[in-house]
């Protein structure tokens, strides 16, 4: 019997009439299975866990938490409710109703779009792969699970998209999403940052603060999108999404907290004397993901971002918060270097659209920042953490190739080369974390001596619960 | 822009040591040419070039390595062409710089880089330098073009690679530098292919692009590189580069003044009140190499390189840094007699790699000028010595005026070169162009062993005029004066059709057809209006608005 069903496959985009959809899944979703028991969380496949599973868009039912084992789990299709007489709120057809059908000289950039954001989501579950074997508690490990088949989903979501509106170059493109691999270097993902694997936990939280709060915001430009089938399927990820930043800020906070805790134990003050993680290493990570998640919005002045916005692609996060709406005036002043120093320029605000959402993401990373900060004020120590500079460490736009220090000012290379390991995890600081880290916590209840337990448990479950099922 | 603001003349004479775009490396029988375009070193200000895109700088200093490869390494048997940077291979002509640019300027820019791309064809059909493009990202517009013009496209399948003619859907455009007809009339893409491709900006990877003809091989990027330096290994094997020490291109160097641009052999004189210039270009004077042995020793000092090179320079200058120029006056000076000597040599011992070398640079010499969009009159007075090589200047011109006088004799004579050594983008020689009406008669004038008198020349049907003493003067200033009305526009394009008669090559056509169709649609108000495709683009990520009719 045919996998592809309402029953299988939870959805609210009339599958069990939409042939042509029935079709291209039944090709797909098979390699989409082998694809998750191949490159999905290695030795858990057979375990059950505590899951949400989204099974309508209603209150009550993207949130349905039951044991499941993760091959067995309904990946669905949803979009967020239509909005009735929606229009397009931005660029030169400001106004205009929203595509239901994809506008045929759009056609090739928005299937970029779509590959590119899709790619990142299987990437991720292939970078996390390995994570279940040095988990520090079960309730983590149920989270990272939570992250993984919800990426699945996206996965799914981007797949809807290109099946259902692009033909057969959308079906072959929903093909490579499977066939590309992390780290790979014959068939790489398509995105630089999402090529390196994330083998600590503390990764694993930095990606989750900082990488998926660039998906966040790349969500949110897409929501505003004037083809509506992509602009609602966003706007549900995006409900998803927050757990997956959840799970990072809290996870950092957690471990913060538990390295202010080890700090006073120890007699000079360094957690590390107690199997603890240094708030200097926490920052060299934070520079780290910071910066690499910086890279993903993009150029500072883009051509693509600029036409994007104009034909109503892809517009601000929350673009009705702008008061004016077309853009094709107005500039934004940014320091750019020419000739190797930095001066101050008039950007056309169009082409500074990536400079515009990577405005909005700086600040929601930094209300993550103040309240990790507030964690140490009430533990009484002095260190406070921060954001580096947009300059520093870049490896694209404007700043890459030149060297900045966390402050944003200009050094040499000789001076990089010094000083880097001051900045960025070194090998000893990577290596020392991964031995914090030798075997995973299986207990109920339990967490590693390096973080603090949660606040609360998942769906209102107890700390202590059995999240994953691993008897 | 370019016509209002006054800019430093653009100069074409570089050498690898002061190359800022490019990295010329050696390996024993492979040339490395590895692009790494420097964002802040355009030629003029206003535009970053960034992604490997390229100005007229850019593309002198490729043409320089095209012509080092030749003369100073004869070791080279195949050329490598890469990129330095790591998801990018070119990314084509700098589309800011061409919004800025006037049209003059660009225009020239298109037929310079046309003719650089030729010259790599060239050099892999005539000299035994096979040319392997090794794309390791993304390859779009002049950046694919450029592939296109290597023998090999090799193409890293990695996801990301590509290759993409996006000019019509992005720019409102052509692909100017032979790409549309080396796509169909070199990689044989089947014309619809060749349609969906040129209309899909994002282009094509992997092996669809082998299945399209695009590129020959799709290689994973594991493998990328050795695969590269394998294929050229192999293509080196075939050539018959016979290594060994090259010959040296010292600058040429000429004496410039206001008015004047001196060489050894040539000289440029500018009358820019009377929109005139006269170019003249000298005989040998010493003794001339006839051994291999001798032209080794010569080197880039022999007269037959020398000349040309500095002929080569000329036309350049004057195709960039004059515009206003409207009509040349062709002139040479010296004993024919050494021209025929030192034609013969050439003729004699081009299976020498050297020689073979100088001829070549000869032929695209006289290419160059054929595609001169000046007018160009010959006047062959006493002391002239239109001869051999030397009187395909006054074939490649648009009339010639030779001096009948009994008092002052001249002629005019062939030699073994015209006989199809130097042949015009259509693959004829200058005489056979001449005499479509009469395909013998190029024959029967070549076994004519010695010179023509006016007399004859004129029966022959070898110039146009031959004015005698009396009339000479008159004639020639009225020809000059009546061409000084014309529109310059209307000029180019009749000259441009008369010139190139006869059967078409990808050459011919790729000058022809696609310069013609793209310097119109330059001018057009879609392109480069206000709301035109190319004055839109990266400005404001705005639609541009087009004027629907067709023509």
């Amino acid at each position: 019997m045919s996998m592809v069903n309402d029953e299988k496959i939870p959805n609210n985009v009339d599958l069990a009439q939409d042939k042509r959809l029935q079709r291209a899944l039944e090709q797909w979703q098979p390699d989409f299975l082998s694809w998750w028991r191949e490159m999905g969380p290695e030795g858990f496949q057979e375990r059950e866990v505590y899951l949400r599973t989204a099974i309508s868009v209603t209150t009550e039912g993207w949130a349905h938490y039951d044991y499941v084992r993760m091959p067995d789990y309904r990946w669905g299709i949803f979009l967020a409710d239509q909005v009735p007489g929606r229009t397009i709120g931005f660029g030169d057809l400001l106004g205009q109703p929203v595509w239901q059908d994809v506008p045929g000289e759009h056609r090739g950039t928005l299937r970029r779009l779509i590959v590119t954001q899709g790619d990142t989501e299987p990437a991720s579950v292939e970078q996390q792969r390995a994570l279940g074997h040095c988990c520090p508690s079960l309730y983590d490990l149920r989270n990272l699970f939570q992250v993984n088949v919800e990426e699945g989903r996206h996965l799914w979501a981007m797949v809807y998209l290109l099946h259902r509106f692009f033909g057969r170059d959308g079906r072959e493109d929903a093909e490579e999403l499977l066939a590309r691999r992390s780290g790979n270097p014959d068939r790489p993902r398509i995105l630089g940052a999402f090529n390196e694997p994330i083998d600590d936990w503390l990764s694993f939280y930095m990606f989750t603060m900082f990488t998926d709060r660039d998906g966040k915001y790349q969500l949110l430009a897409l929501a505003e999108s004037g083809f509506d089938p992509l602009s609602r399927t966003t706007r549900f990820m995006l409900t998803e999404e927050a757990h997956h930043m959840f799970v990072g800020e809290t996870g950092i906070g957690r471990v913060v907290q538990r390295s202010a805790e080890l700090a006073k134990l120890s007699k000079n003050g360094n957690p590390r004397e107690q199997g603890g993680i240094d708030l200097e290493t926490v920052q060299k990570y934070l520079n780290l993901w910071y910066s690499l998640s910086l890279d993903l919005f993009g150029s500072e002045i883009s051509t693509n971002a600029a036409s994007f916005f104009g034909a109503g692609l892809k517009g601000r996060a929350k673009e009705e918060k702008f008061e004016e709406h077309v853009c094709r005036e107005g500039a934004v002043v940014m320091e750019i270097p020419e000739q190797g120093r930095l001066v101050r320029r008039e950007v056309p605000l169009r082409s500074a659209m990536n400079e515009v959402l990577r405005d909005g993401y700086v600040e929601d990373c930094q209300r993550g920042v103040d309240r990790w900060n507030k964690i140490l004020a009430e533990s009484g120590l002095s260190f406070r953490l921060r954001l580096p500079s947009r300059r520093f460490h870049r490896q694209q736009g404007v700043f890459s190739g030149l060297r900045f220090d966390p402050d944003g000012r200009q050094i040499s290379t000789e001076e990089w080369a010094k000083r880097q390991d001051d900045w960025l995890p070194s090998a000893s600081d990577r290596s020392y974390v991964k031995s914090l880290q030798p075997r995973a916590i299986h207990e109920r209840g339990k967490m590693a001596n390096w973080i603090a337990a949660p606040a609360k448990g998942i769906d209102g479950q107890p700390v202590d619960f059995e999240y994953v099922r691993l008897d | 822009m370019a016509e209002t603001t006054p800019q430093p003349p653009v100069q074409f004479e570089t050498h690898p040591d002061s190359y800022r775009h490019w990295r010329l490396a050696f390996d024993g029988p492979v040339a490395r040419l590895t692009m790494a375009v420097r964002e802040d070193g355009g030629l003029r200000p206003g535009y970053q070039l960034k992604l490997n895109s390229y100005d007229l700088g850019v593309d002198i200093e490729l043409c320089d390595a095209v012509q080092r490869i030749r003369f100073e390494h004869p070791e080279v048997r195949a050329v490598v062409l890469d990129s330095a940077l790591q998801k990018i291979f070119c990314a084509g002509a700098n589309i800011f710089m061409l919004a800025s640019s006037g049209h003059p300027f660009k225009v020239n820019f298109c037929k310079f880089t046309n003719e650089t791309r030729l010259a790599i064809e060239d050099a892999s059909a005539h000299s035994g330098i096979k040319w392997i493009a090794a794309l390791n990202g993304t390859s779009s517009g002049g950046g694919y073009e450029l592939a296109l013009a290597c023998d090999e496209i090799l193409l890293a399948d990695d996801g990301n690679a590509s290759v993409s003619l996006p000019e019509v859907a992005l720019l409102g455009v052509l692909p100017g530098t032979g790409g549309l007809t080396r796509v169909v009339d070199k990689r044989l893409v089947r014309r619809d292919i060749a349609d969906v491709f040129c209309a899909l900006p994002e282009g094509v990877r992997g092996k669809r692009a082998v299945d399209w003809r695009l590129v020959d091989q799709a290689i994973p990027k594991s493998r990328f590189d050795q695969a590269v330096r394998e294929r050229a290994l192999e293509l080196a094997k075939g050539s018959d580069r016979p290594g060994g020490p090259g010959v040296r291109l010292a600058p040429i160097a000429p004496e410039v003044t206001p008015t004047a641009r001196r060489y050894r052999h040539v000289t440029l004189g500018l009358d820019r009140s009377r929109r005139q210039a006269t170019l003249t270009v000298r005989g040998p004077t010493g003794p001339q190499p006839k051994t291999p042995a001798q032209f080794l020793e010569a080197g880039g000092d022999a007269w037959a390189l020398r000349a040309f090179r500095e002929l080569d320079d000329a036309l350049l200058q004057l195709r960039v840094n004059e515009l206003e120029i409207g009509t040349v006056l062709l002139h040479t000076e010296g004993d024919p007699r050494a021209v025929l000597e030192a034609d013969g040599a050439v003729a004699e011992l081009r299976g020498h790699w050297f020689v073979r070398e100088i001829l070549g640079q000869m032929r695209r010499t006289l290419k160059r000028l054929d595609l001169t969009a000046r007018t160009l009159y010959a006047a062959i007075e006493p002391g002239s010595c239109f001869a051999g090589s030397l009187f395909e200047i006054a074939l490649s011109a648009d009339r010639s005026y030779m001096l009948d006088d009994p008092a002052r004799a001249t002629a005019v004579q062939l030699s073994a070169l015209s006989a199809g050594l130097l042949p015009m983008s259509n693959g004829l020689s200058r005489l056979q162009s001449r005499f479509l009406h009469d395909p013998p008669r190029a024959g029967r004038l070549l076994e004519r062993r010695g010179p023509f008198s006016a007399g004859e020349a004129l029966e022959a049907g070898l110039v146009t005029f031959a004015p005698d003493g009396i009339d000479w003067d008159d004639e020639l200033r009225l020809a000059l004066e009546e061409r000084e009305a014309l529109s310059p526009d209307a000029l180019t394009g009749m000259e441009a059709n008369l010139r190139f008669a006869g059967p078409e090559t990808m050459e011919s056509k790729i000058f022809g057809r696609l310069s013609a169709w793209q310097n119109w649609i330059f001018q057009r108000p879609n392109a480069v209006g206000e709301k035109g495709a190319l004055s839109l683009y990266g400005q404001k990520g705005q639609r541009p608005e087009f004027d629907w009719r067709r023509t």
